[in-house]
């Protein structure tokens, strides 16, 4: 038996730890994720005006802040009895600047947070073309960080892919800025927007800003098509290995997101791109139920009436442990593609068909590390698509916001697909003030540690059975956990949720 | 070929969003790419040895590096903290890595490297005053790392670079203007340590709208064209450039979007500039006091 210890678990949001244990045949027999910072953002909600959750909300992840701001506008909405009653251009707008974060974050994780696992950028140093040298040059200094140190061992890709890997990993680093630049268009400036509100959206949607939106999206979606994808086969091809690695716990679920319609009060059942839904490795398809959602924290450093306790003995994690039915469920592009496979949707069933064609693979193989890039890289394709049809539905004469009452007693909850999966806010609002705010984030689901049944969390399932050649280089174990894209800030989340009864949301500590 | 001035520099995250490190990667003059492969002005290249959402290596191996920069730099290494410094609890509430089986508080980790920093950048509202973990109720003890510093007689020169999250150009212009000039001369920032190339100006004294505010045509509800003073804009307390830098390119900012600014860059951020949308209100501004020790813009309730 031996222990491999990884913190901080880098390149992936915030402060993570990950622990496994190897039998003597070097495969992984147990398995913990840690997340190891504590902020407490909804304590500090508490007391507060209701409508600042959509600003303070946004800051409890600073690499996905739309989603947290988008939540917590449909949360308050419904609070306040207005989620159908935002004006069509609030609707679509809100999906624009959700839209444009979801292509920033793919493209970002891809590139900047896996691809230093599959290309290697040392021997990119000594290629002789011209497009190389700026690294030559940056090499030729002597100093290599933040490239170096690394795990070493099994950088595979040939020498044209590995060309093609690290010229998009510098050019992503300019297309990532481009996509943030395209949503600050109407969400004013990112990170962190300041567009989306309560009632609906800030900005109006004159000519001039349609026109510049509509061609920065085309833009992203060339890259996206011609760069990304294609990248993403080439690592695919010679990490071919990695479709039976880091399968998981083979159940899926998500929220779904960008509303096509407005109309319908209910998050769980409203149109959307992406549908609401869940599934498992049968890929037959279950509609969403909202009330079948608990959480746990045996393992967790909370007491039972959630406060913070890291000194408690069971446990090893500020993270929580959200299940579905009861069961440890899977959260994020690959549970969307998933759902919408089963559930029929033709565009996510054609692209997909494609690439598992080009790949000669079936379905299953998608319960894997490269499924999971594969998934994201589908979805940022079909997002930058639906961007460049959107931006085209804007009526610069109608209005994007509506005025509503505040209420001084009310209850609301408000729930999408970030692009790390599911992510769910609910408020209580007592003499006109938060009384109690909850989130539950896409990797409070996936991060989570053991539940109270002894049930592993998803990312520690997918780490199990996996054999690590090398325990100095575990490199296996880290490209596990990124392909999941965990997010810490977001994941770690609070206390006294016992007895917050939100409509036909049933959550407990 | 000239040799070419290596200047490290050691980044840490706390209690923070990671909001300022991607806020940074937005930077067009010069780019990220620029700044991580080039020199910054010819003959000196910025050494970013520790990112945590960056670099390459993970685990035993990255934290080596932090031993191993205090000794190839003897000279020190500018260091960046962003995110505040939860303290509560033996700093439990933020751990970056283990020694002996033991995780390591992120405080332990910041005094460790503040002693042989050459300066501390506190990047972001949350290392240069506390910003969101310590708002009310503060739960973790968070403190700014100025205050954090102070409270340990640890005594290093520091800038700070608020902003929730910051302007790629606030942070790496002031790393230039270290690497140019050395750190800021007094006069070159004003009483909270910013640059007043950046901070140095009343946003209310720039704004596009400030002709609405002067004749009275005010924004009744979000979207509305007019002045946003009504609707809770704090570009009437809030120091900072952004009416003519603009964000993103220079594209938009807060208030060209219709949205108030909420004194994201400011010591009272977010207890003092909140309720977001409401008015804020002149008889508060009285009542307004920077506390010395701490940093912080404080509501002084009571006779004083
Ligand atoms: S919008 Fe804000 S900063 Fe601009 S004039 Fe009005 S109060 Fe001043
Ligand atoms: S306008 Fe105000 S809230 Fe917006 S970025 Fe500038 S200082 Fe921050």
């Amino acid at each position: 038996m031996q222990k491999i210890v990884i913190d901080p678990m880098t390149r992936i949001e915030g402060h993570m730890k990950v622990e496994v244990t190897l039998d003597n045949t070097g495969t992984v027999v147990e398995a913990r994720s840690s997340g190891l910072l504590y902020r407490g953002v909804e304590l500090i909600l508490r007391g507060r005006d209701p409508r600042d959750a959509a600003r303070i909300t946004q800051r409890v992840c600073g690499v996905c802040p739309v989603p947290h701001g988008t939540a917590s506008a449909l949360c308050l909405d419904s609070a306040f009895g207005i989620s159908n009653k935002i004006p069509k251009n609030g609707v679509i707008l809100r999906n624009i600047i959700l839209a444009s974060e979801y292509v920033h974050n793919h493209i970002l994780h891809f590139y900047h947070l896996c691809s230093l696992d599959y290309a290697d950028i040392v021997r990119a140093v000594s290629y002789t073309e011209n497009d190389f040298e700026p690294l030559r040059q940056f090499a030729s200094r002597g100093e290599l960080a933040p490239f170096m140190p690394r795990y070493e061992g099994d950088y595979r890709l040939n020498d044209d892919d590995n060309k093609a890997l690290v010229l998009h990993y510098i050019q992503a680093l300019e297309m990532r800025r481009k996509a943030h630049d395209m949503l600050a268009l109407f969400g004013g400036r990112t990170p962190i927007q300041a567009g989306i509100v309560a009632g609906g959206v800030t900005s109006q949607p004159t000519t001039d800003k349609v026109l510049s939106f509509y061609w920065r999206a085309r833009e992203l979606y060339d890259f996206i098509a011609n760069a990304y994808l294609p990248d993403v086969l080439r690592v695919a091809k010679a990490y071919s290995d990695y479709f039976g690695i880091g399968a998981g716990c083979g159940n899926f679920i998500t929220f779904g997101f960008f509303d096509l319609d407005g109309d319908e009060p209910d998050y769980a059942k409203r149109k959307r791109l992406l549908k609401q839904g869940t599934t498992d490795r049968s890929l037959k398809y279950e509609a969403l139920d909202l009330s079948q959602i608990s959480e746990v924290v045996r393992h967790s450093w909370y007491d039972d009436d959630g406060t913070p306790n890291p000194k408690k003995e069971s446990a090893y994690s500020f993270i929580k442990a959200p299940r579905y039915n009861g069961i440890t469920h899977e959260v994020g592009p690959l549970a969307r593609l998933l759902v919408n496979y089963a559930s029929g949707n033709e565009e996510i069933r054609k692209e997909l068909e494609i690439l598992m064609g080009e790949l000669s693979i079936g379905v299953d193989s998608m319960l894997s590390v490269m499924g999971r890039h594969i998934a994201r890289a589908i979805e940022a394709k079909v997002i930058a698509k639906a961007l460049c049809d959107w931006v085209l539905k804007l009526n610069p004469d109608e209005p994007t916001f509506v005025p509503y009452e505040l209420p001084s007693h009310a209850e609301g909850i408000g729930a999408i697909d970030a692009p790390r999966g599911c992510l769910m806010h609910s408020v209580r609002i007592e003499n006109g003030v938060i009384a109690n705010y909850s989130i539950i984030s896409p990797t409070t689901w996936n991060g989570s540690p053991m539940d109270d049944n002894g049930q592993r969390g998803p990312i520690e399932e997918a780490l199990v059975g996996t054999k690590v050649s090398d325990p100095e280089n575990p490199k296996e174990i880290a490209r596990i956990v990124r392909s999941f894209d965990p997010c810490i800030a977001c994941a770690v989340h609070v206390t006294n949720l016992r007895g917050m009864l939100i409509r036909e949301v049933r959550i407990f500590a | 070929m000239g040799k070419v001035a290596e200047i490290p520099v050691i980044w840490l995250q706390g209690a923070t969003c990671t909001g300022c490190s991607m806020s940074v990667l937005n930077s067009i003059r010069p780019s990220i790419a620029n700044l991580l492969l080039e020199e910054l002005f010819p003959g000196k290249h910025i050494n970013l040895r520790f990112h945590m959402t960056l670099m390459a290596g993970s685990g035993e191996i990255v934290l080596e590096i932090l031993r191993e920069t205090k000794e190839s730099f003897p000279n020190g290494y500018l260091l960046v903290i962003e995110g505040a410094i939860p303290t509560a609890c033996e700093g439990l509430f933020c751990t970056v890595g283990e020694k002996d089986g033991k995780p390591t508080p992120f405080m332990e980790l910041t005094k460790e490297l503040t002693n042989n920093a050459i300066a501390v950048i506190a990047l972001g509202t949350c290392a240069s005053f506390g910003g969101i973990p310590s708002g009310r109720p503060n739960p973790t003890g968070a403190m700014s790392v100025v205050e954090f510093m102070h409270s340990n007689g640890i005594n290093k020169p520091f800038v700070r670079v608020p902003g929730c999250p910051p302007h790629p150009d606030w942070f790496v212009g002031t790393c230039a203007h270290i690497v140019l000039f050395g750190l800021p001369k007094p006069d070159e920032v004003d009483e909270l340590g910013r640059l007043k190339l950046f901070y140095g100006k009343l946003i209310h004294d720039n704004c596009p709208r400030r002709g609405y505010f002067d004749t009275g045509r005010m924004a009744h509800k979000l979207s509305d064209e007019g002045c946003l003073y009504e609707v809770g804009c704090k570009g009437y307390v809030t120091f900072s450039d952004c009416p003519y830098r603009k964000w993103n390119g220079g594209i938009n900012w807060c208030i060209d979007n219709g949205h108030p600014c909420i004194g994201c860059c400011e010591p009272g951020f977010p207890d003092v500039m909140s309720p977001i949308y409401e008015r804020f209100f002149e008889e508060r501004l009285p009542k307004l006091k920077l506390d010395e020790a701490t940093g912080r813009l404080i509501l002084v309730t009571g006779q004083d």
